[in-house]
């Protein structure tokens, strides 16, 4: 069901609890701790881009935690998700082991990517996350494809494309689009409006704040919603993959959620304009963590000193996870030329 | 009387093959239900093969490259037609920046097996935005191979060497070979790691070197200066990146002369990376003359036909700058 988008731009919207009926408590446990790994090491990856000991550009999801972790509660590993440059969030939405991200944002061999890829193309293949790049946009039609190849398996699976507000200003959306439309492709289009393009905002930038009117032009069934609502997307996403495995067809999900930080770095970014600071002000009390929680503990399923303690162990692994990263080893100086063509 | 073989008869037995024998290949592009955009190279697939498989599809040449990349990346070998070259280019992105890094920036945990087939369809008064070849461009990018055919048993045996390739390939074919003719043999089926240059004559007076279309024109010049005792060795390059000279190499040193005749433009150009190539590599002492390049001039392609006429190179060119250099 849509959300009315001028609440869903409202920062001072959505502060209520979320609705948690219907939902396993194993699974809102799955929730609340896969968003508190990605807050905690993106925390620890911020830190350390301050101290210039991480020279990658690193794009954090601080504040946007709740898309990746109901998409990658909602999907399988056979499925096939790509992310843009914004993507340490889906990665450890599917894949909790910090430390093979820590280890390539460093650019160690024991990263994902071999210390090759840095922050901007990491890979996760056994849990489904395909790769993600830096060119806004280009995974777009790649996850397309990506449906296709689906479509020919006949096993059901789906591609998942993820991407922001600011990809929706190129021409490759709407040719993926109408591709995937045409074709009758499994692909599940994230759309994280975060209502920034790197320092512009959406309203500077299209005439309206909403993307989801690219899907209705092109027919695609689709959804305005709380992106910080991570049970919401989570009961939504379950119900329209089923539909998408058993008939194969596309499905556009725009999902309104705001960045803590910057658009790359550590900082938050607030000098871009006044009203980014006040905002986030305010997105911050819309926090997808501290709602999931109090819903749990209103409804007596979890307590607070319950998440004190997973709170703690996580922080503890993360930590451990940094530390090992960093004295990992780099890549031989031949692996440069070695993976150029496969063998 | 002998079984024959044409160019575009070559390539369609090609896509044949693959289709019969390789369910993890199939091929998108427009065009593909029509018999307008690829001559015969494309006849009946369609039919014979399936809509599902034989995919016609929307103008998007971006979206549809990078559709074809993602199902490379996903366990299928497919190949995307651009029946030109130039509109190809809207799709630069993906076939540049992405599918040439993939396995790369990856650490190798990816690959991206697809195929780019890109047609020159030049001449014919079609001016400027119908007639790029632009191989050199796409020769200049590590982890894109280029596969530039001359003979019909190339054009069908490394159309499936480069779709049975791991890497993504840029396969250019040049529609003004589409009636060349030859005797017929079997399919072989040939890693494209191990294609080199190819010898097609022997001499020690030159050494002569064409790409695709210009190695036509090259054997039927160094055929006729046979008879006035002018003997070349002559080598077309098939795969320009990775690009090897080992051969060329020790032709040059044997002959002391090189000349290089490339259907594209010289600044930057395929014809100058050979022969740096071959000039870096050989014994200096063994050239008796600079080497030569004939290219197009730098500029866009002509509409008029009589200023076309001067554009493309012709057998004359060739003749006329071999002698130069024989006799130098």
């Amino acid at each position: 069901m849509n959300q009315d988008v001028t609440q869903l731009v409202d920062p001072l919207q959505f502060r209520h609890n979320v609705s948690i009926d219907g939902v396993e408590k194993h699974i809102l446990v799955d929730m609340l701790r896969k968003m508190v790994i990605i807050r905690k090491a993106e925390e620890k990856i911020a830190q350390h881009v301050e101290t210039g000991e991480i020279k990658c550009p690193c794009h954090l999801g601080i504040g946007q935690e709740a898309v990746g972790v109901a998409v990658g509660l909602a999907m399988r590993n056979t499925d096939r998700a790509f992310g843009a440059h914004r993507s340490h969030t889906y990665y450890l939405a599917l894949n909790e082991d910090t430390y093979s991200l820590f280890a390539e944002v460093l650019g160690k061999f024991s990263g994902c990517s071999h210390g090759m890829g840095g922050s901007m193309h990491i890979i996760d293949n056994k849990n489904g996350f395909r790769g993600s790049v830096p060119i806004v946009g280009a995974t777009i039609p790649i996850a397309t494809g990506a449906g296709l190849a689906a479509k020919m398996d006949k096993t059901g699976d789906i591609a998942i494309s993820y991407f922001g507000d600011g990809a929706c200003e190129e021409g490759v959306l709407h040719e993926s689009l109408n591709l995937a439309s045409v074709m009758k492709l499994p692909v599940l289009y994230v759309c994280e409006n975060n209502l920034f393009s790197s320092h512009l905002h959406i309203e500077l930038r299209q005439p309206s704040n909403t993307t989801a009117r690219f899907a209705d032009s092109h027919r695609i069934k689709n959804n305005t919603v709380d992106g910080n609502d991570v049970v919401g997307m989570y009961k939504l996403l379950v119900k329209e993959i089923t539909e998408m495995r058993n008939s194969s067809r596309p499905f556009y999900l725009e999902a309104f959620t705001y960045r803590w930080r910057g658009h790359v770095g550590h900082r938050e970014d607030i000098d871009v304009g006044v009203k980014r600071g006040d905002d986030l002000k305010s997105w911050k009390l819309r926090d997808p963590i501290q709602r999931l929680l109090n819903s749990m503990i209103a409804k007596e399923i979890f307590t607070q000193d319950e998440f004190d303690k997973l709170s703690n162990s996580i922080q503890i692994k993360i930590n451990n996870d940094w530390l090992t990263a960093e004295s990992a080893e780099y890549p031989e100086k031949d692996f440069l030329l070695s993976t150029v063509y496969a063998k | 009387m002998s079984k024959k073989i044409t160019y575009a008869d070559g390539i369609l037995e090609g896509f044949e093959y693959l289709l019969e024998n390789h369910k993890e290949f199939f091929v998108i592009g427009q065009g593909l239900w029509s018999p307008w955009y690829v001559g015969s190279t494309m006849k009946d697939l369609d039919k014979k093969y399936g809509k599902e498989r034989v995919i016609d599809c929307p103008v998007s040449e971006l979206a549809t490259t990078g559709a074809t990349i993602g199902a490379a990346i996903c366990g299928y070998r497919p190949l995307i037609v651009h029946p030109r070259v130039d509109f190809m280019l809207l799709a630069v992105d993906q076939i540049v920046t992405q599918a040439a890094k993939w396995r790369h920036m990856f650490g190798g945990n990816s690959s991206c097996p697809a195929t780019f087939r890109a047609i020159i369809n030049r001449g014919g008064e079609q001016g400027a935005q119908h007639s790029q070849s632009l191989h050199s461009w796409f020769a200049h990018i590590p982890g894109l191979k280029v596969v530039m055919p001359y003979s019909a048993k190339d054009a069908r045996n490394l159309l499936i060497s480069s779709v049975l390739s791991n890497d993504p390939v840029m396969f250019i074919e040049d529609r003004w070979l589409y009636e060349k003719e030859e005797e017929y043999t079997e399919i072989e089926i040939i890693d494209l790691n191990d294609v080199r240059p190819q010898r097609l004559q022997d001499g020690s007076d030159a050494t002569v070197v064409g790409i695709s279309y210009t190695s036509m024109l090259c054997e039927k010049v160094v055929q006729k200066l046979q008879t006035e005792n002018v003997f070349c060795d002559m080598f077309d390059i098939r795969v320009l990146n990775p690009l090897n000279v080992d051969e060329i190499v020790e032709s040059v040193e044997k002959t002391g002369k090189l000349i290089v005749i490339d259907g594209d433009w010289a600044s930057c150009g395929m014809a100058a990376e050979i022969i740096t190539r071959v000039v870096e590599k050989m014994d200096l002492n063994k050239l008796k003359s600079s080497p030569i390049r004939l290219t197009l001039p730098d500029a866009p392609a002509p509409t008029s036909k009589v200023l076309e006429e001067c554009y493309y190179i012709t057998e004359f060119d060739i003749y006329a700058n071999i002698k130069k250099l024989v006799n130098y």
